[in-house]
């Protein structure tokens, strides 16, 4: 569903992702996996077209996705850090984001922003919320126009834990449709009964792709963290 | 777009400086009015206002609110969106709320109180500028990404085109006084659509008798239909040509 191929980006000296290649097939659930500063977001920004790449191309479906926007349709993004107009409310920003999206005959899922008890707080400007908060409103428009695709970025991050299984209910829900899901996350123990693949990146490339059941019999480990422990011991 | 222009327009408002500008304007052209008898001559008092504090503003304003909106753009960047339709849905939302604030802050009274071509010039002059230096304005902000240093460059633009430029015409005709300059100064004045405007709106006050045998050129070039056409479109330039380069920019920044 999505291929990049050969994609490279620099910022300034630094090279963020080094000839990256990685297919994204229906209905897998793919965890993007690095420390910190491997590219995981680059990649994801390119994927939605918000960085260019200087060289590679990334198909959706089959179309080149450079100088196309119509793709972003199938897309649910969660960003790390949602940065939103400081004074609009959580109502208005998602009246606006309906407002400016909707497509017919899409059935909108309003599924997060009920069970996160948005409702309640739609009166407050977004200047005046908590992270947590803020996760949930980013975490609500992802999934608000029913994608094909979610890409969450750090999606469990400064969420409370009851807030943070609603989201993985949801998303394991949304997995069981036949969507692709691309999630990046530092809480390696959150994603073990998400994932279906990993990804894992290092310096801006990208050092393997594989199945999870793949990679828990090289390296002998139940659990994903141990399984990437394991990994980034061996090759230092 | 439409619906983005719409966002754009009532998140201006919201933030209320825009109207402020407006009675500014308004206070400002209506006690000019009420103080002279002659309408002309308080047009001439306008003038000064119509081409220092309208590109200033709008200037200065667009730079903050492109840069204060990064959060709106990241937002509608990530949205099946045409990213040539968030930048010029932006550019638009401030070129109309500007536009109107001038038009009834300045053009109302004008129309009120001078109605003659010259009154009709200033305003359609001013409303130009506004839509000119708001285009300046975008492509300030985005070639720069430190908020600081793109307001600053704004301002030096702004010096540039109402003050340094005139000192630099100046000291070149100084220079060279010896030679018959009269002609190319018609091509110079377009390298400034602050002077442009000054030099069509004074052309028409007749007081170019005034700026002696360089007047003259200028109420025979300006003072024709084709001077006017040419006028008018190196001004439309002025408008359109820094919106296509910040929107070439803006297509691939990296957000």
């Amino acid at each position: 569903m999505i291929i990049a191929s050969n994609v490279s980006k620099r910022f300034g000296k630094l090279k963020v992702l080094d000839d990256v290649s990685v297919t994204c097939n229906k209905g897998e659930c793919i965890a993007l996996i690095g420390p910190n500063g491997s590219g995981k977001t680059t990649l994801i920004k390119s994927i939605l077209g918000m960085v260019v790449p200087d060289s590679g191309f990334i198909t959706f479906n089959g179309k080149n996705i450079l100088h196309d926007w119509e793709y972003r349709k199938h897309i649910g993004y969660m960003p790390q850090i949602g940065r939103y107009p400081d004074n609009m409310s959580i109502g208005q920003v998602i009246e606006m984001m309906k407002d400016i999206r909707h497509a017919k005959g899409v059935k909108m899922d309003e599924d997060l922003v009920q069970s996160f008890g948005l409702p309640a707080l739609f009166s407050k400007r977004m200047r005046t919320l908590s992270g947590g908060t803020r996760q949930k409103v980013s975490a609500s428009l992802a999934f608000l126009f029913n994608p094909d695709v979610l890409i969450l970025d750090e999606p469990t991050a400064g969420l409370d834990p009851v807030a943070s299984e609603i989201l993985k209910e949801k998303i394991t829900k949304e997995k069981q449709k036949g969507k692709l899901v691309l999630i990046t996350s530092h809480i390696l123990s959150e994603l073990d009964d998400l994932v279906t693949q990993v990804v894992y990146m290092q310096d801006g490339k990208l050092k393997f792709h594989k199945s999870l059941q793949d990679l828990q019999k090289d390296t002998g480990e139940e659990k994903l963290n141990k399984a990437i422990a394991s990994i980034m011991l061996r090759k230092p | 777009m439409r619906k983005i222009i719409k966002y754009v327009i009532a998140d201006i408002l919201r933030n209320k400086i825009v109207i402020a500008y407006t009675i500014v304007l308004l206070a400002l052209s209506l006690s000019v009015f009420n103080l002279e008898d002659n309408a002309n001559k308080g047009l001439l008092s306008l003038l000064n206002i119509v081409l220092i504090i309208v590109p200033l503003i709008s200037i200065v304003f667009s730079t903050i609110y492109v840069y204060n909106s990064s959060e709106f753009i990241e937002l509608l960047v990530s949205q099946p969106l045409k990213r040539k339709t968030i930048w010029l849905s932006l550019f638009l939302g401030l070129a109309v709320s500007l536009a109107i604030a001038f038009f009834i802050g300045a053009g109302l009274p004008i129309i009120l109180y001078a109605s003659s071509t010259t009154g009709i010039t200033m305003l359609v002059i001013g409303l130009m500028l506004t839509i000119i230096f708001v285009s300046i304005a975008v492509l300030a902000s985005v070639t720069t990404r430190d908020k600081a240093k793109g307001i600053g460059k704004s301002i030096l633009l702004w010096l540039y085109f109402s003050i340094l430029f005139d000192g630099l015409v100046l000291f070149f005709l100084f220079q060279f006084a010896d030679y018959p300059l009269e002609k190319p100064m018609v091509a110079v004045s377009a390298l400034n659509p602050i002077d442009l405007g000054r030099i069509l709106i004074l052309l028409q006050l007749d007081v170019s008798a005034l700026m002696g045998y360089t007047g003259a050129i200028f109420k025979d070039f300006f003072g024709s239909s084709l001077g006017i056409t040419i006028a008018s479109t190196v001004l439309i330039l002025w408008a359109v040509l820094p919106l296509l380069w910040s929107l070439k920019r803006f297509n691939a920044k990296d957000l």
